[in-house]
């Protein structure tokens, strides 16, 4: 069984190997709805990173979207360009720890082995990403118990902090003040 | 009309400088230059001001206003937090909410006001020397600036998220008690998180700092504190860097001051990073070492009826039952208190996700949440974080939660769970991973004695970064004296909360104010020859 320390370590180099090998990996055909997204200047996440999002945030956010699937298809939209602004918020370091986490998800080696997830993500089910999320959220390993915080942060602060998300939960949104 | 004194203030020609603006670099010469805007650097700045000295202050974040504030979290948190309100430590296992705006923490935070409790006090006295600090000796300074920032008990009924703990530790017989809270015709609307939208808040951005400003004092913000360059025993320079419109990266241009006197008020994560930056005489290894959070944990319950814990004050009923009914050193003892619940914040600390977490969310408006302060740092299992940093000079806080942690941290679920359930819960949710919402006091008690204990698993944040420079009498476990002088630097004071050589043990705003009331009225004498002001 590997070791914490081993594990770590392994992700350390894998980063390095990962970002050498990326670039050399191919094909990869990204989510349709992302890649056509025009209209929004993306400053953080490529099309690699947002497709990994339109894949699982559905899943996330399953329950808490509307039914309407043009409604819904446009809100899971907002939720990617709401993670863009957020990561692209965050300070170089932590922007870097955002960029490994997506190339670890991204990757088809590590995406097989350490996510679970066989296929691309474009074409993975709702049953596969429910799974990687629960594996990795009771993950002995605090690294990808981490991983599973920033995924289900990120989606969340994205959808919870738009007022489209707010009648579902009964909050009124901020008071009116005449200032 | 609202009034904003930071908009009027900017209109009669404040000597406040926004650096992302600059195409140039700027040299400043000042009498004291004090890094960092919060509840050390404002009042320090009001003091030396008043005196007569001539202040430059430098802040990393924004100059924003109450005409900025709009009650958003989205638009809050990216521009006034620390990392956009997600700082973590090393291993992500706490997430840490600090301000980083002019004010600092003071614009973001709940308003809760409490004197450093005198067993806290005593403690330092015994373990660090401290012997001036007295509750005695502390006492005038406490009343300076609850005078200053109208720090009074709140008047007002609490919220129903407030009244719970109240009513459910009343059905147990455990007492709870009434905040005091630093404001001035407070509208009572619950969003002193996002920044006071009425100014209502007495914060430093609305105090101590427009004082300065208004007696010439210069400020600029979006400026990062590089350095300090050390000549022999003295500190001669500080370097900044200005940074772009979002804060993030420096532009290539530099902020230079020159100062008789440097005063670091850059918070308990930013000070000691300065410091390490800055290579300063640390024989001793102690910077940055002993950092407190008050490693806090939750608990949410399902009541019966609307709760509401976004409307409202914040925090106004507070619990220290379980810190006076155990000795200070020995099993860690833990505060009572609720947090706001708005949607954002809701959302990203509950746990899990899909149909589960949307039910939780789907239930926010009869949600009710406690919160559990840890007191760390009174024992020798509770030595806290260390700051130090990553290859690009940022700081990076390390904070390994131990054992006599975790304990503290399962006695509070229990007790949080037994005062929901007392106040009528329908069920309690402890705010952990494994856990999921348990419908009696029996079947959450069986559960919680279970549940592991380990980062990432159990939800813990704080709002409270303490030490890193603690004050003491022995340079051998301590950075800075009993009055905020570094130890081998004459001319260098660290006046914020990362002079406490322990945890606080409540919610530290006005601890700092007093103590660098104190701090900064003994600078002022031994700089001008005369009796420092008083504020009021």
């Amino acid at each position: 069984m590997l070791s914490r320390r081993r594990f770590l370590q392994a992700g350390l180099i894998g980063g390095a190997v990962l970002v050498a090998v990326r670039a050399a990996y191919g094909p990869f055909s990204p989510d349709p709805s992302v890649a056509e997204d025009h209209e929004f200047a993306y400053l953080a996440l490529g099309l690699k990173e947002r497709t990994i999002l339109a894949a699982v945030s559905p899943v996330m956010l399953a329950g808490a979207l509307p039914q309407d699937a043009a409604e819904r298809d446009h809100v899971l939209l907002q939720v990617i360009r709401g993670v863009d602004a957020a990561v692209s918020g965050l300070p170089p370091a932590v922007q870097d720890e955002v960029a490994q986490l997506f190339a670890l998800l991204g990757f088809p080696v590590t995406r097989r082995l350490v996510a679970g997830v066989a296929g691309p993500w474009l074409r993975a089910s709702s049953e596969e990403i429910s799974a990687f999320l629960e594996r990795w959220r009771r993950s002995r390993f605090a690294l990808l118990r981490s991983g599973y915080r920033a995924l289900q942060e990120l989606i969340m602060a994205a959808w919870y902090g738009n007022e489209a998300a707010w009648p579902r939960i009964g909050y009124p949104g901020p008071p009116a003040l005449t200032k | 009309m609202i009034r904003d004194p930071v908009a009027q203030g900017l209109a009669t020609g404040w000597a406040a400088h926004d650096a992302s603006t600059f195409t140039r670099d700027m040299r400043l010469d000042a009498d004291v230059a004090i890094v960092g805007t919060g509840a050390g650097g404002g009042v320090a700045a009001d003091i030396l001001s008043k005196a007569g000295l001539r202040v430059v202050m430098i802040e990393e974040g924004p100059l924003a206003s109450s005409k900025d504030f709009r009650m958003r979290e989205s638009q809050a948190y990216p521009h006034l937090y620390q990392e956009s309100a997600a700082r973590k430590t090393e291993d992500k296992g706490i997430n840490i909410l600090q301000g980083r705006c002019v004010g600092g923490s003071t614009t973001v935070n709940w308003t809760s006001s409490f004197r450093t409790p005198p067993g806290t006090l005593e403690y330092w006295q015994r373990t660090f020397g401290l012997k001036e600090l007295t509750v005695e000796e502390l006492a005038p300074w406490f009343a300076m600036m609850e005078r200053r920032l109208n720090i009074e008990t709140w008047t007002t009924a609490p919220n129903e998220n407030n009244d719970i703990l109240r009513r459910g530790a009343a059905k147990l017989g455990i007492p709870t008690a009434t905040m005091r809270r630093n404001v001035t015709g407070c509208w009572n609307l619950g969003y002193c998180g996002v920044g006071c939208p009425t100014n209502a808040k007495q914060s430093m951005l609305v105090t101590t700092i427009p004082a300065a400003l208004s007696r010439s004092a210069v400020l600029v913000s979006r400026a990062r504190a590089q350095a300090l360059t050390v000549e022999g025993q003295r500190v001669s320079a500080l370097e900044c860097a200005a940074l772009d419109a979002r804060g993030l990266r420096p532009t290539p241009y530099k902020v230079m001051v020159t100062a008789r006197h440097f005063v670091l008020a850059a918070g308990a994560i930013g000070t000691p990073a300065l410091l390490l930056r800055s290579r300063v005489p640390d024989p001793r290894g102690r910077i940055g070492r002993r950092t407190f959070l008050h490693p806090t944990c939750v608990s949410a319950a399902a009541m019966p009826d609307k709760v509401d814990g976004f409307a409202g004050a914040p925090q106004s009923v507070y619990c220290d039952h379980f810190l006076e009914t155990h000795p200070i050193d020995g099993a860690i003892g833990y505060k009572l208190e609720v947090p706001p619940l708005h949607p954002l914040l809701t959302a990203t600390t509950l746990q899990g996700y899909g149909e589960t977490h949307a039910r939780l969310m789907a239930q926010m408006p009869y949600t009710q949440a406690i919160i559990a302060l840890q007191r760390d740092g009174f024992h020798e299992a509770s030595q806290g974080g260390e700051v130090s940093l990553r290859s690009d000079g940022s700081p990076l806080l390390a904070y390994p939660i131990t054992e006599f942690v975790w304990d503290g941290v399962r006695r509070a679920y229990l007790t949080m769970a037994e005062i929901q359930f007392a106040a009528g819960a329908r069920s309690v949710l402890p705010v952990h991973e494994d856990a999921v919402p348990y419908e009696s006091w029996p079947a959450a008690k069986d559960a919680i004695q279970k549940l592991e204990m380990r980062v990432l698993k159990a939800h813990v944040v704080s709002a409270h970064v303490m030490g890193g420079c603690g004050m003491g009498n022995d340079e051998k476990n301590s950075v800075v004296d009993a009055e905020g002088r570094h130890h081998h630097l004459d001319n260098l004071s660290v006046f914020d909360g990362s002079v406490f050589p322990t945890s606080i043990g409540a919610n530290p705003q006005l601890s700092i104010y007093g103590l660098t009331a104190r701090q900064a009225s003994r600078l002022a004498a031994r700089l001008t020859g005369r009796p420092a002001p008083v504020l009021s």
